[in-house]
């Protein structure tokens, strides 16, 4: 009866921390209506994607978005050396202890975007990497926008298709309901190339929206270690003081 | 022989404090001489864990408020300048923003304890209240941090609960926000309570909740009490066995264990699949940008969700203040001869398991976009079963068939 009755409290007990744990697996209500992304192929920590990542972003996307919570010199972490982030990275003006700014002026960007485009220091955390990835090659001609293209992942977006000449031109067509982009002009980069350029941008924004997170996980494996032993000591300890307890 | 005089030298220096300051006296009352039940089970290690989770926000909040600046147009960039140029920033503030949730977590398993064992009973009740107190206090000080950030989720959500006030009576809401909508100012006075006013209360609820627990002595699984029976020569309590060093060492296997969860999520999961740390909130709050959805962060949301549940602004949002100041008329709510779960009748044990489920359904359903069909509907019906918990326990627990509670505790 004892037996039974303890297990009943423990069943209680599980029961109850499963219903907490299910309700925190469930997605909380998200930032943009669901769409089906493209996941993206990107391998956290290689670094030559990391490096190739960071050079696509200096030369594509630096004229008009900041990083201005990254510093020039934490580009160390991804393996390169402080020559080569100035030789390639930065403009002369700049020192490698500064953050990413952007020359443009707020003003301006407003009246040519319709809004100044977002600092992206912390855009993959906000986005995620699939829909960054999908988004990158989401662009296509549409001559209603002012800009002349549109997005299938951000409808209506103000950015222009900046990398148009890597990708080429992308025009959607099919019936409603089952549309599709189709490649209408072959841009410098094939398929398979463009694949790979936005994969390693993407994952180098994953990278810069947080540069702590390897030293996180490697941390975290030694404190979960840790831990794991200080339960079994601690334990242990118990179980000695405790064995005079009826 | 060293160790001897070592030892006379320390006699001293305690016989010195002790002449000036009940230095002994207060470490034997407290906790070597502290007689808890014996028969304490799982339910029991979150109170000492609450408090664990109380010093980690005191010392990590201690080190972030060193780098973090409460001004509207740097607040946001403060915190990124933490998790980046700071060394171990983006540990200190995981381990905060974690521990919020944590506390949460830890707090409302305890509140649970509490309900299944009747321990806001006779002659619990203070401790109750004081608890209570203690979890209005933390949802002040929950609510005020997460503006701090000043993220879009930040921003929005002290708009959403601000305006709560403002169908109460917009001249309080004008008074709350210092602004006519949330603001720099407004950041400045939830920082001033955040960091100082609220901490100070709690640390002080926290021991005054710990004075009137040991003044009326711990309750335990069984709901009987063991100063009824007392070793004839020694006085001491049969079933209670001394807090140190049975209980520290056995609430310290809690501690390691809690401690691998709370490093899971710091290291692995600091977002916490965006329940802690949510997307909207790494973009910078923006006045003329309203989110699609609004919710609260997930501690809020079973409430969030009784607020929603009623068509009318102001009943909703009395319903809310209600739900969580019912709690106080508990002990007068309880009408059953046990205090116990375990000798509650299955009138009793229906009506807290209904409980219970409602309150985590409210919980999913705060998250949850209010248009869908299905929200509504189910919120209002687990509304209804939350409030007649209360409201019927007068009539069910006097119902209730229970069992003859054992006279002394069972292991």
């Amino acid at each position: 009866m004892k037996q039974h009755s303890r297990l009943m409290k423990l069943l209680f007990s599980l029961a109850a921390l499963t219903a907490l744990s299910a309700g925190l697996a469930g997605q909380p209500v998200l930032a943009h209506e669901e769409l089906t992304l493209e996941r993206a192929p990107i391998v956290e920590g290689d670094k030559a994607s990391l490096q190739r990542g960071a050079r696509a972003f200096a030369n594509y996307c630096q004229s008009c978005h900041s990083a201005q919570y990254l510093r020039y010199s934490r580009l160390t972490d991804i393996g390169l050396s402080e020559e080569e982030i100035k030789a390639n990275l930065m403009f002369a003006s700049e020192k490698i202890g500064d953050t990413m700014t952007v020359a443009m002026d707020k003003s301006d960007a407003k009246a040519w975007f319709g809004n100044p485009p977002p600092d992206l220091s912390v855009e993959a955390r906000v986005r995620g990497a699939d829909w960054l990835y999908s988004y990158l090659r989401g662009f296509y001609k549409d001559p209603s926008r002012p800009t002349g293209w549109n997005n299938t992942v951000y409808h209506n977006v103000g950015m222009p298709h900046v990398l148009y000449e890597l990708q080429g031109v992308q025009n959607m067509v099919g019936e409603e309901g089952a549309k599709s982009l189709k490649l209408v002009h072959p841009g410098k980069l094939s398929e398979a190339e463009y694949s790979q350029f936005t994969a390693d941008l993407v994952n180098y924004l994953v990278w810069m929206a947080e540069p702590a997170k390897s030293t996180r996980i490697q941390i975290g494996v030694l404190a979960i270690f840790f831990f794991v032993l200080a339960f079994f000591v601690t334990l242990a300890l118990k179980k000695e003081f405790w064995k005079d307890i009826h | 022989m060293s160790t001897a005089s070592e030892n006379t030298k320390l006699a001293q220096v305690t016989q010195w404090i002790d002449a000036r300051f009940p230095m002994s006296s207060l470490w034997r009352d407290h906790i070597s001489e502290y007689y808890a039940p014996k028969n304490f089970n799982f339910w029991y290690y979150f109170g000492s864990l609450a408090m664990l989770v109380l010093v980690i926000q005191l010392v990590t909040g201690i080190f972030l408020t060193m780098n973090y600046k409460p001004d509207a147009r740097y607040a946001f960039a403060s915190v990124e300048y933490i998790m980046r140029d700071v060394n171990y920033g983006w540990l200190i503030r995981y381990m905060h923003s974690t521990g919020a949730s944590m506390f949460f977590v830890v707090v409302y398993l305890h509140m649970c304890r509490g309900l299944m064992y009747g321990s806001y009973r006779k002659p619990r009740e203070l401790v109750w209240i004081i608890g209570m107190a203690i979890y209005l206090c933390l949802m002040g000080e929950a609510f005020m941090g997460y503006l701090l950030p000043w993220g879009q989720m930040s921003y929005w959500g002290a708009q959403v609960i601000i305006s709560l006030f403002d169908a109460i009576s917009p001249p309080l809401a004008l008074w709350i926000r210092g602004d006519f909508v949330v603001s720099d100012a407004t950041l400045n006075r939830f920082f001033a309570f955040h960091v100082i006013a609220l901490p100070l209360v709690l640390v002080g609820l926290v021991l005054v909740h710990i004075i009137a627990l040991h003044e009326v002595g711990s309750n335990n699984p069984d709901g009987v009490e063991i100063k009824k029976h007392k070793d004839p020569v020694t006085h001491k309590p049969l079933d209670g066995i001394n807090f140190h060093p049975y209980y520290t060492l056995k609430d310290l296997v809690g501690v390691s264990v809690f401690l691998g969860i709370f490093s899971a999520v710091v290291f692995f999961a600091p977002e916490m699949g965006g329940y802690f740390l949510e997307a909207n909130n790494f973009i910078p709050a923006d006045p003329m940008k309203t989110p699609p959805h609004i919710a609260p962060v997930w501690y809020f949301t079973p409430f969030y969700a009784i607020l929603r549940a009623i068509p009318q602004k102001q009943l909703g949002v009395i319903a809310m203040g209600a739900a969580v100041m019912i709690f106080l008329a508990l002990p007068w709510l309880d009408r059953g001869l046990v205090k116990s779960i375990r000798y509650r009748g299955t009138l009793y044990k229906t009506a807290f398991g209904l409980f219970i489920t409602a309150f985590l359904i409210l919980g999913y359903m705060g998250t949850q976009d209010p248009n869908l069909w299905y929200v509504n509907p189910t919120s209002q019906i687990c509304t209804v079963i939350y409030f007649s918990f209360f409201l019927l326990m007068p009539i069910y627990t006097r119902m209730d068939k229970s069992r003859q509670a054992p006279d002394r505790v069972t292991s």
